[in-house]
């Protein structure tokens, strides 16, 4: 393998993680209850993502503070370590290793029955840096049974490469969030929430090829670059459910449904079951089922070099679904207090993902002809382990 | 236009329908302890639900409204 491929192959996968990092963590800014301020709290998690041939782990430390009665203010520190020899990397090129750090700084400002937050994330690897700046409002309303929230981010992507010094491509992103909670009966609530995300720049990433067919290479087939649109628009509405059972349990239920300027349409469903026990134990169960098609310009094999104007073999925009079924553990060992710490838990959630994929072939299968490979399909499991101090 | 926004359009126009006539609370806040539950909040641990939208988004298209913009029960 060629040096080069090897350092092609950085960001085959993490392109991914530091694109959408920057708009993970605004979330930050919107957990606050409207007319209440969050409560003091420290955590520190390590987490872990091991399947289809990457590794990832890392901690993720968040300190939150009431600085005043009416202002609250909190950082957040994540890493991302890479350990890739993901499907698209052993049959393009080789491993590698990649770490992604990510700050975020936050503010809640309470008003009356507002509350203001801003934030600003910063994100960084070789090859890739991210910022992304937040601001969000939220008001308690009809004698606080509903809480609406409106949220505007903007986001300054700058893509790199790291065989090429001189590749540097900007990326801008908008993102418009309406959020609506909703007190239903003495035992329900419900939420609903709009988030429309448009991006402009060099969407693709500068390393992934697609595959066209090519009677003169000993495969039968050949790669080109990806080419992607350098606009997507996207909208998502999620409606979710907290139903208070006759005994001291709950359910929560969650539809998603997402379209976007790609053709791309995807739905998903979440139900979850949590029991806390008298003794400070809690246990939750969940489920997760989630389906998309493939965008417009995706193709596993296209007929010929240059076939169309937009070329994706991401195995993210095909067409494929997955089932996540996950458990929660966890154990208040401060349950009334002790030097200063309010409570303290320890949390340990693990989740298993299983990925099938409809239109994506799994190319390591060199025996079988070109265009009627195996589908690929994997699994991945998702383990947290944190503990949680509120003070 | 998408799906998504006719379905929003259609809840703006029921919202406003419904706004020209004042709104009682029906779950008076003496009847919200089961609302201000732990069990009943949307996101009780900010770190891990942040790290699942993380997973969840690095893999799928779709992204977005992934929750986290209150309780909204008003019981403090």
């Amino acid at each position: 393998m060629l040096k080069a491929e090897v350092v092609a192959a950085v960001a085959v996968t993490s392109l991914h993680y530091s694109r959408l990092a920057g708009f993970c963590l605004l979330f930050f800014g919107f957990t606050t209850v409207a007319g209440v301020l969050p409560d003091d709290r420290a955590d520190a998690m390590y987490h872990s993502y091991d399947g289809g041939g990457v590794e990832i782990t890392g901690p993720s430390i968040l300190v939150l503070k009431n600085v005043r009665q009416d202002l609250a203010v909190s950082g957040n520190y994540y890493v991302d370590s890479i350990s890739s020899a993901s499907i698209d990397v052993v049959t393009q090129a080789s491993p590698y290793k990649e770490e992604r750090t990510e700050y975020t700084l936050g503010a809640d400002y309470m008003h009356n029955n507002s509350i203001m937050s801003l934030s600003y994330t910063d994100s960084e690897e070789s090859d890739y840096e991210a910022s992304t700046a937040s601001f969000g409002i939220s008001m308690d309303m009809f004698a606080n049974m509903t809480t609406v929230s409106m949220g505007y981010s903007r986001g300054w992507d700058v893509v790199g490469k790291v065989n090429d010094p001189a590749f540097s491509e900007d990326v801008d992103r908008q993102s418009y969030l309406l959020g609506l909670t909703q007190v239903i009966t003495r035992d329900m609530l419900m939420e609903a929430n709009f988030e429309a995300i448009t991006d402009e720049g060099f969407l693709n990433n500068p390393y992934r090829s697609v595959r066209y067919l090519d009677p003169d290479s000993a495969l039968g087939y050949s790669y080109e670059p990806e080419v992607y649109p350098n606009t997507r628009t996207s909208n998502a509405l999620a409606l979710r459910s907290l139903y208070y059972l006759p005994y001291r349990a709950s359910t929560l239920a969650e539809y998603r449904i997402f379209d976007d300027t790609w053709g791309i349409r995807a739905h998903n469903v979440k139900l979850a079951y949590i029991h806390p026990l008298s003794s400070g134990w809690l246990f939750e169960g969940r489920y997760r089922y989630y389906t998309q098609n493939a965008a417009d310009f995706y193709s596993d094999l296209f007929p010929r070099r240059d076939s169309q104007n937009f070329l994706a073999r991401d195995k993210e925009l095909s067409t494929f679904s997955s089932n996540t079924l996950g458990f929660s553990v966890s154990y208040d060992f401060v349950q009334n207090g002790w030097r200063g710490i309010d409570r303290g838990s320890i949390n340990f959630v693990y989740d298993h993902i299983w990925f099938n994929y409809d239109d994506f072939r799994d190319l390591r299968d060199t025996s079988a002809p070109v265009g009627q490979e195996p589908l690929y399909k994997f699994s991945a499991g998702v383990a947290q382990l944190f503990v949680s101090i509120w003070f | 236009m998408l799906p998504i926004r006719k379905i929003l359009l259609l809840a703006c126009v029921l919202s406003c329908v419904t706004a020209c006539s004042p709104v009682e609370p029906w779950v008076k806040p003496y009847e919200r302890e089961h609302l201000a539950d732990e069990i009943m909040k949307f996101d009780r641990n900010p770190v891990s639900h942040s790290y699942m939208v993380h997973v969840y988004q690095a893999r799928e298209a779709a992204r977005g409204a992934e929750g986290g913009s209150g309780g909204g029960c008003g019981c403090n």
